[in-house]
């Protein structure tokens, strides 16, 4: 069975579906430091390849999969939760320019202690990799990995939003998003609501790493650099500043990342990047406030 | 009851003296009223109370402890909520929302009433509760900023401009809501444009320029616009 359309097959479709899963979360997880920080974090990538190393290294040294799994999730919480203390708060009140330019240095810091650490051969991504294997759904192949990533992606993506909406600290994260000064007036704890969004952030790296790892088979340090480069993309393209459109930004990117991986012919894929940034400098012309934002702001009421 | 005190209190921005040696004080259960032209470092003088504005001389005080230097949500959890000028409420958020993030400042121990209690000031927005609140007239929107300042609980209320852009039937529904605010054992600091309703609403009024205190009103002065105006031009 395949769909009449080049010569997408349903496993390339799916692929392409847990690609958007994956760049999702990564999304939202940029977008929810963005919103409290006004700060893109390129060092985002990194986390990713220090979790995705951490696992490998956990598979290597004997851990059971669900210990090198926490493992890879204390990694990136920890240079997370240290990112934050380090560079984020110190800067906090500076330009955006500055804080830019610090997460560019640790981006490339991080990565260049992989490469003295790690060499730049890199290490097989371990015992997940059975995960590669397909499942047979009603005649048709898909990869076990495939169908895991999405739901987790969704899982992920629907706890976020329950914490977003039914709970105080989602409150104050959302208005600090929207406000900071007067959220702070109103006595929302600033320190509290960066942490959160630092922490769920890193949450959502440390899957992502988890599962690109298992499709990516080799962690190099250059890891995860450049689907950060493309979610970022995505997120430009939904919205920086909100869940949704940032979710939909990076699932779009994924998603077409994967299909086009799967139908452009393996001699011509090193040109997708190329053309996927083309794509999204067109949409930008067209709709500079993003693909899917609502046309105006809220207008004042007299 | 707990009483505000402001004493010598200098706000400077850069190069520009906003506040110079101002000095007041807001007991429970009464209204003081801060009028000036534009620029008179009004807005300053509440920014700097909530430890939003750099303080460079003198000190703002709560029952006799320094507020000065502190966070502005850590001020708000001692007690003194800021009604911010243009209303600052989060459009985008439901009634109910905003409502509930006024309750961040809420202090330990606190019996929860304050929410209660704003509905009860203002009934309409029970009614909108789950309406986003963008949508709300100017008016309503007015009444959920100070709602909202109220849910906490507090015992100073700042309100920074709260009659800008309504409607003069409005404004009558705000300053009635003021009155009950004070009745009820908050201290207010109402900074006001519209002298003359806050010289005659306010236990006293003290007149700013140039980041100075002038002159300090009474009700009784309320007729009296040639004192009034002089104030301003002095």
């Amino acid at each position: 069975m395949t769909i009449a359309f080049l010569n997408l097959t349903w496993p390339t479709f799916a692929n392409g579906v847990a690609e958007g899963g994956v760049y999702a979360l990564m999304a939202v997880g940029i977008g929810l430091v963005f919103g409290v920080l006004r700060l893109v974090n390129f060092a985002y990538g990194q986390l990713i390849m220090a979790g995705a190393f951490a696992l490998a290294y956990g598979s290597q040294w004997g851990f059971p999969n669900w210990a090198a799994i926490l493992f890879c999730f204390g990694v990136v919480l920890g240079l997370s939760v240290l990112m934050d203390w380090l560079v984020f708060r110190p800067l906090r009140t500076h330009s955006p320019a500055v804080m830019l330019v610090a997460t560019f240095a640790v981006a490339f810091l991080l990565q260049n202690i992989a490469l003295l650490a790690f060499g730049p051969l890199g290490k097989s991504a371990g015992a997940l990799a059975v995960l590669n294997a397909p499942w047979d759904v009603g005649g048709v192949f898909i990869k076990k990995i495939a169908v895991i990533s999405f739901a987790t992606a969704v899982g992920c993506l629907a706890i976020l939003q329950l914490l977003l909406t039914r709970t105080p600290l989602g409150l104050h994260m959302r208005a600090a998003a929207m406000d900071f000064r007067t959220a702070r007036l109103l006595g929302v704890r600033a320190n509290r609501v960066i942490s959160g969004a630092v922490i769920v952030s890193g949450v959502f790296a440390a899957v992502a790493a988890v599962m690109l790892s298992v499709t990516e088979l080799t962690v190099t340090p250059a890891f995860g650099t450049q689907d950060t480069i493309l979610v970022l993309a995505g997120v430009v393209l939904g919205g920086l500043n909100r869940p949704i459109p940032a979710t939909l930004g990076g699932f779009a990117i994924g998603f077409a990342n994967g299909i086009l991986g799967g139908v452009l012919p393996s001699n011509q894929s090193q040109y997708l990047p190329s053309f996927l940034f083309a794509a999204v400098i067109v949409v930008l012309l067209v709709r500079p406030n993003g693909l899917f934002a609502r046309g105006g702001g809220a207008v004042e009421r007299v | 009851m707990t009483t505000l005190a402001v004493g010598a209190l200098s706000v400077r921005y850069g190069a520009v003296e906003a506040v110079r040696g101002l000095s007041l004080e807001v007991k429970p259960g009464e209204i003081v009223g801060l009028i000036g032209p534009n620029g008179a470092g009004k807005s300053s003088t509440l920014h700097a109370i909530m430890g939003a504005a750099p303080v460079t001389g003198g000190e703002v005080r709560l029952d006799g402890r320094s507020l000065v230097g502190r966070k502005p949500e850590d001020v708000a959890r001692r007690g003194i909520a800021l009604v911010p000028e243009g209303r600052r409420i989060f459009g985008e958020l439901s009634v109910e929302e905003n409502l509930r993030l006024g309750l961040a400042a809420r202090r330990r121990g606190g019996n929860g009433g304050g929410l209660k209690r704003a509905y009860e000031l203002f009934p309409v927005l029970r009614e909108f509760r789950s309406r986003q609140a963008g949508v709300l007239s100017g008016g309503q929107q007015q009444q959920l900023a100070i709602a909202r300042a109220l849910a906490a609980d507090p015992d100073i209320l700042l309100l920074d401009e709260p009659s800008l852009g309504l409607a003069p039937k409005v404004v009558d529904v705000v300053f009635e809501a003021l009155t009950q605010i004070r009745d009820s054992g908050l201290g207010v600091l109402l900074v006001e444009q519209r002298a003359q309703r806050t010289v005659a609403l306010a236990d006293r009024s003290h007149v700013l320029a140039n980041g100075e205190l002038r002159l300090t009103l009474g009700p009784e002065d309320a007729g009296d616009t040639d004192r009034l105006v002089a104030a301003y031009l002095a």
